[in-house]
């Protein structure tokens, strides 16, 4: 079985009387380990169907399996966890959090997971030498340029052992020194065995993907 | 949880560090609530011990009738007063007549009050003579023109002479001085240092002042107190056929109704100083909830990151609580301050309530959660995507 299954899935958005089909029945299957890559221009619906991967939205129709668990049927708490457990997030904006320093960023999937303090540091330390950010682990994140956040941001998202890597736009906010760097990162993931679903309005990034799904009006290509 | 618990009050504390202006403007309701509450019960509680312990030093068995009847058929006569001695339970009897008098000696002039009375006056009221000697059986037969000076009135008139055995004028009647008082110190009721003595007899010949309108009288025993002043009730009032003529009270009775007053009167005020906690605690609310939208972002971060909704709302719970416990600590440490200071101003012992600090800061954790409640139920309650999109 896929590690993701979606299969006829609809999100419809109502403002008013207007109806806006933001995905039209949209199937799609991602095995364990893969690097797919989600493309399409802005208004496309690939922020909706990262949002709904990534158990923050529910569908208005069809299935999702993630990991043999139907998401539709959790109730909030069991979506947090799922969230905790088996999903890494990784944002254009980066969303650090600013009062924290680099290793307390990294950690914090962590504390709502319950693990024990020096575990935690132990854990989080690691994450962040794989980044190459050892030495920067106690400044805050405006003390840090964009691509060492977003490096920080990545060390936050695979710290946990996700089984998923959901990227948005990773690179959209770098220059590309920075955004080759990251993508880098993403990528050495990818090949330790995290499935990794990358949205991107970018071909060239997105052809660093084994997979590439593209995305116009709400419907796959 | 509990560890969760603890990284939220490690997370509160930081937060009022980074904003410390803030944080104390925000807890200075609380603290000026607890602070008042705490300064009020203190210091109520230390001027009723100071009370007390004076009311006490009256002695518990002394009972005190006082007489208001104008006509002979509604007071007592001398011998009817010192008869009451031979009853149950009665030790010794002190009638006394008063009234004001102007003293003059060696050119000084004092006005004063004086007691007409007998020779029992100086051990019921607990009065020592310093020099000389007190009033005698003698001098209330012959109605002798004798005085006893108090403290303040030796002060007032000696010019650092010895005035035992001098003769003092009070009114137009020359008085030998046959003792001096010593020191009582002051007490709330009444300057009982500031007053002369005089055997009752003189003062009913040469005041022209016949109506006794004060008994002193000294029970046997403090137990039976209660028992004496009933009996001396009911005799009293067969005698006098009039209760509102006369009224018997004792110590204790005037303890209680002080203890009354001063208990009424604290709670009163602390009811009042209440309210400041109270608005302290909209304070709180109020800057609870500036902080969840300032923070809508940090909050969709946190529940992408997997944050249930209870750990948001332990989040912003703690901290209001950790707002109000510091507000309330230091509204403890400021009533500590006032209470001693108010204490030295009014010369009592401070009697700090840990009582009143312990149920303040209860309260103000109380007003924490309370107030908190909203905006972290506010905080939990936003949608991931929502909060994440929130620029």
């Amino acid at each position: 079985m896929p590690l993701i299954e979606i299969t006829n899935l609809s999100k419809i958005y109502k403002t008013g009387s207007i109806e806006v089909k933001a995905l039209d029945d949209v199937s799609l299957c991602i095995d364990k380990g893969e690097f797919v890559a989600i493309i399409g221009p802005s208004g496309s619906g690939k922020s909706t169907l990262m949002n709904i991967l990534g158990c923050l939205d529910g569908q208005t129709k069809g299935d999702y399996y993630l990991n043999q668990t139907k998401v539709s049927t959790l109730n909030d708490n069991q979506l947090a966890e799922i969230r905790n457990v088996e999903i890494g997030f990784i944002f254009q904006g980066f969303n650090l959090l600013h009062a924290f320093n680099a290793i307390e960023n990294v950690e914090l999937p962590l504390i709502y997971r319950g693990v024990p303090t020096q575990e935690r540091h132990r854990m989080s330390l690691k994450a962040l030498q794989l980044v190459g950010l050892e030495d920067r682990m106690l400044h805050k994140p405006s003390e840090l340029s964009g691509g060492q956040q977003q490096r920080v941001a990545i060390a936050r998202a695979f710290v946990g052992n996700p089984n998923v890597l959901l990227a948005d736009e990773p690179t959209g906010n770098l220059d590309s020194q920075s955004g080759k760097e990251v993508l880098r990162h993403i990528t050495d993931l990818n090949q330790s065995g995290v499935t990794v679903i990358l949205i991107t309005h970018d071909s060239n990034i997105a052809s660093k993907a084994n997979r590439i799904i593209r995305i116009e009006d709400g419907k796959i290509q | 949880m509990i560890h969760s618990h603890f990284q939220s009050f490690r997370l509160a504390m930081r937060g009022i560090r980074t904003n410390r202006l803030r944080s104390i403007l925000t807890m200075l309701g609380v603290i000026i609530g607890v602070g008042s509450v705490v300064t009020l019960v203190s210091v109520g509680s230390g001027v009723k011990e100071y009370i007390s312990s004076q009311i006490e030093s009256i002695g518990s068995n002394l009972i005190i009738v006082s007489l208001r009847g104008r006509t002979g058929a509604t007071t007592l006569s001398l011998n009817e007063c010192l008869a009451l001695s031979d009853r149950n339970g009665i030790d010794k009897v002190a009638p006394s007549i008063s009234g004001d008098v102007t003293v003059k000696a060696d050119g000084n002039k004092h006005e004063t009050s004086y007691e007409g009375t007998t020779e029992d006056y100086g051990s019921v009221r607990n009065y020592k003579v310093e020099s000389g000697r007190f009033i005698s059986a003698f001098d209330i037969e012959y109605g002798q023109k004798v005085v006893l000076l108090g403290k303040t009135v030796t002060d007032e008139l000696s010019n650092g002479k010895n005035l035992l055995n001098t003769i003092v004028k009070i009114n137009v009647y020359n008085f030998k001085v046959i003792g001096l008082l010593a020191e009582k110190g002051t007490t709330i009721i009444g300057a009982p240092d500031d007053k002369i003595l005089m055997p009752i007899t003189t003062a009913e010949r040469v005041m022209g002042n016949k109506t006794i309108r004060t008994l002193f009288i000294k029970s046997d025993n403090p137990d039976t107190v209660h028992a004496t002043i009933q009996a001396l009730n009911r005799t009293l009032s067969k005698k006098l056929r009039d209760d509102n003529a006369f009224s018997v009270i004792n110590q204790q009775d005037i303890l209680s109704t002080l203890n009354t007053v001063s208990r009424t009167l604290t709670l009163f005020l602390s009811a009042i100083a209440s309210i400041s906690l109270l608005v302290g605690g909209i304070g709180i609310m109020n800057i609870m909830l500036v902080s969840v939208t300032e923070r809508t972002r940090e909050i969709g971060i946190r529940k992408a990151i997997g944050a249930k909704r209870a750990n948001i709302l332990s989040q912003f719970l703690v901290e209001s609580m950790v707002l109000s416990g510091i507000g309330g600590l230091l509204g403890i440490g400021i009533g500590i301050f006032c209470t001693v200071l108010i204490a030295r101003l009014i010369s009592i012992d401070p009697s700090l309530s840990i009582s009143a600090m312990l149920f303040s800061l209860l309260f103000s954790l109380v007003v924490g959660v309370v107030f908190g409640m909203y905006p972290a139920y506010r905080a939990s309650n936003l949608s991931p995507i929502e909060a994440l999109r929130f620029e």
